[in-house]
């Protein structure tokens, strides 16, 4: 199938499929999945412009379906959503400023590609060893196995921290009764997403790899939740993104609408399988997908190929 | 337990079907007549094609949303 705005001439076939695989990361993670959409594109020919356009575009569809699951089964937060969305933008805007500064000092492949195998490596061994800790202190203290909403009420090793954050007293503060916090400060929010949205700015992608485990370690936020309310952001800082991008000519909307085809099945997967799980065995199925992505940038500096 | 997961499999595997069959009209029918279109727009009226694109994927998520969510159900009912 050939798609004109791209100029680009793909199996249709092959777009649902990466689709699909991309959906079921979604609604299980509340991740963008830019990491493998954006290669995928690639792969097939798509100038590196508009796969991240494009791809951004694809993942305003797959967040819309994941999202609107995820909140019939109570898993989004839509006051916490919204002001995430508004540190995200900022942060994003900050991260592509700082893209643009390395571009004229010339070094900005070598300074991204170290920061950010540092940065997944770093989350993926973080997320292993308290998902294991927590996952071994259950075990140790028989827990009985908890079942639908109940199931949701997570446990952390890293809880003290948690809580100690939650206790900085800096106005104004806010109440998430839907994410079961009865006080924390605005600023910390805004601050979780800027990071969030830096890293989006400044990596590619929606940085729901960031995001995701920020809102669980640094907010308190129940994992389950925090992938549904993660994917209800991600629906407004890529709409944004794709706006932005559009405007610029790196959008070919065709490929998206047919990637999304398959996502809007593969995040229905995903989302159900939410349901299985409690929240530090899905924080442990988390740690191999940052871990691709340090890969990824490992094999482009190696190679010199941009995937 | 096995008779439920064989039957889950089943629904799931008829769903996967019937929504193959639809979006692959979809491809021919709609993106087919919206492709020359949209290439114009791209090329002439950015700011359009913009808002165009945004409202296209929104629109396209909420519909198949609803749609796999409705074949879900009547597949699910049919075989209960």
């Amino acid at each position: 199938m050939f798609f004109p705005i791209s100029h680009a001439d793909i199996n249709p076939i092959y777009l649902v499929v990466v689709g699909f695989l991309i959906g079921i990361l979604g609604g299980f993670f509340g991740v963008g999945g830019s990491f493998i959409a954006g290669p995928a594109l690639r792969l097939m020919g798509v100038d590196w412009n508009y796969a991240v356009g494009t791809d951004l575009a694809h993942i305003v569809g797959k967040s819309i379906v994941a999202a609107r699951q995820h909140r019939t089964l109570g898993n989004v937060d839509l006051k916490l959503g919204m002001f995430m969305a508004l540190g995200t933008i900022g942060g994003a805007e900050a991260g592509a400023q700082l893209i643009q500064a390395l571009k004229r000092a010339g070094n900005v492949n070598a300074v991204v590609s170290f920061v950010a195998i540092a940065v997944y490596v770093g989350i993926a061994l973080f997320m292993l060893w308290e998902s294991q800790k927590t996952l071994r202190s259950e075990n140790r203290q028989k827990q009985p196995r908890l079942k639908g909403t109940q199931s949701k009420e997570d446990r952390s090793a890293f809880h003290p921290v948690t809580q100690s954050i939650q206790r900085i007293k800096i106005w104004p503060m806010i109440d998430l009764p839907a994410s079961g916090i009865r006080q924390i400060s605005l600023w910390i929010i805004l601050l979780v997403a800027f990071v969030g949205g830096f890293f989006s700015g400044f990596l590619g992608g929606g940085a729901g790899y960031i995001r995701m485990p920020s809102m669980v370690y640094v907010l308190g936020i129940p994992t389950h939740l925090a992938v549904g309310t993660d994917l209800f952001e991600i629906v407004i800082s890529a709409s944004y993104g794709t706006w932005t991008h559009a405007i610029k000519g790196n959008v070919d909307i065709l490929i998206a609408l047919v990637m999304h085809t398959g996502a809007v099945i593969g995040a229905q997967i995903g989302v159900v399988a939410t349901q299985y799980f409690a929240g530090p065995k899905i924080r442990l199925a988390f740690v191999p997908l940052p871990l691709i992505g340090a890969a990824i940038v490992i094999y482009t500096l190696a190679t010199g190929h941009k995937l | 337990m096995k008779k439920e997961a064989v039957r889950n499999l089943r629904t799931f595997a008829i769903e996967l079907a019937v929504y193959a069959v639809l979006v692959t009209c979809y491809f021919f029918l709609v993106l087919h007549l919206l492709g020359d279109w949209l290439y114009h727009l791209e090329t002439q009226h950015r700011l359009t094609y913009a808002v165009v694109a945004l409202l296209l994927i929104a629109g396209q998520a909420v519909a198949l949303d609803a749609l796999a969510t409705l074949l879900f159900r009547l597949v699910r009912r049919r075989w209960r």
